[in-house]
């Protein structure tokens, strides 16, 4: 870059206008590319995460509905001091699993994440999730196509959806 | 720019235990900026784990997850030196990706 500040003050000024003018290009460039990609990534459910009820959910994501199960272990707090992160943890025992979904019932919308497991792959996901009040929290695992779930209910004292 | 993905795979036995921490706003739509404004949403939507040109791991992700994600999974497999490849697509069309190496 030495050379930039060794450059007599005008010559100076014409490389300054041509790396600003670079920029512009590339901000346009960028702006009409973040338009153009500003679809949901391939593959993601979109009307799946709109859902505002459990069934409504289950139904867009798998087509069905699921039953209680204690082969689906759900690891919640009891209470949870922060809203905004709020670790869960989701195992099965059963066989032949092939997703997970994790549902926050009293959230805006029901479905926070969902899981795809291949074969090779244990049932098991831990992540942390955002909870807009005190809820019930929802394990449901896809196994051999039928869908089997767990319910725990989490207190949040401060809600993470900035409320 | 440092990837904005972490990731640490550890093969055990025929086990590897997957653990990725990735920094994202994760913005829900839900929260106003100090100016009262609503923040539009802002989420990673899908983030993908693959070894030896297979997905190993697929997570579909709403707003409801939290700042900066953290996940953890494992699989079969997978040995010691082998690549852990992750990438992930925000509702926005950015994206990054990774390549691990499995210890």
């Amino acid at each position: 870059m030495e050379f930039l500040f060794d450059a007599p003050e005008c010559a100076r000024r014409t490389i300054l206008k041509g790396l600003a003018g670079i920029a512009g290009v590339g901000l346009i460039d960028a702006l009409i590319l973040s338009k153009a990609l500003a679809a949901d990534a391939p593959g993601w459910p979109q009307d799946a995460f709109k859902q505002k009820s459990e069934a409504d959910t289950l139904k867009t994501l798998y087509g069905k509905s699921a039953e209680a199960s204690d082969k689906v272990s759900l690891d919640a707090p009891e209470i949870a001091e922060n809203g905004a992160v709020v670790p869960i943890a989701v195992t099965s025992t059963l066989p032949k699993v092939t997703g997970i979904a994790i549902l926050v019932l009293e959230n805006p919308y029901t479905l926070a994440a969902a899981y795809k497991v291949p074969e090779g792959t244990q049932a098991a996901v831990a992540s942390r999730l955002k909870m807009a009040k005190t809820s019930k929290v929802m394990a449901v695992v896809e196994s051999d196509g039928k869908l089997y779930s767990a319910t725990k209910e989490v207190k949040v004292t401060v809600g993470g959806c900035g409320g | 720019m440092a990837s904005t993905i972490r990731v640490r795979a550890v093969a055990s036995g025929d086990k590897t235990e997957v653990q990725s921490l990735i920094q994202h706003p994760m913005d829900s739509g839900f929260v106003k900026d100090a100016k009262g404004e609503l923040i539009p949403p802002h989420h990673i939507e899908v983030v993908q784990f693959e070894h030896g040109g297979k997905t190993v791991f697929t997570a579909l992700w709403g707003p409801a997850v939290s700042k900066d994600p953290y996940l953890k999974f494992s699989f079969t497999g997978a040995k010691k030196g082998d690549e852990l490849k992750v990438s992930w697509v925000d509702n926005k069309g950015a994206s990054d990706s990774l390549v691990a190496k499995i210890q």
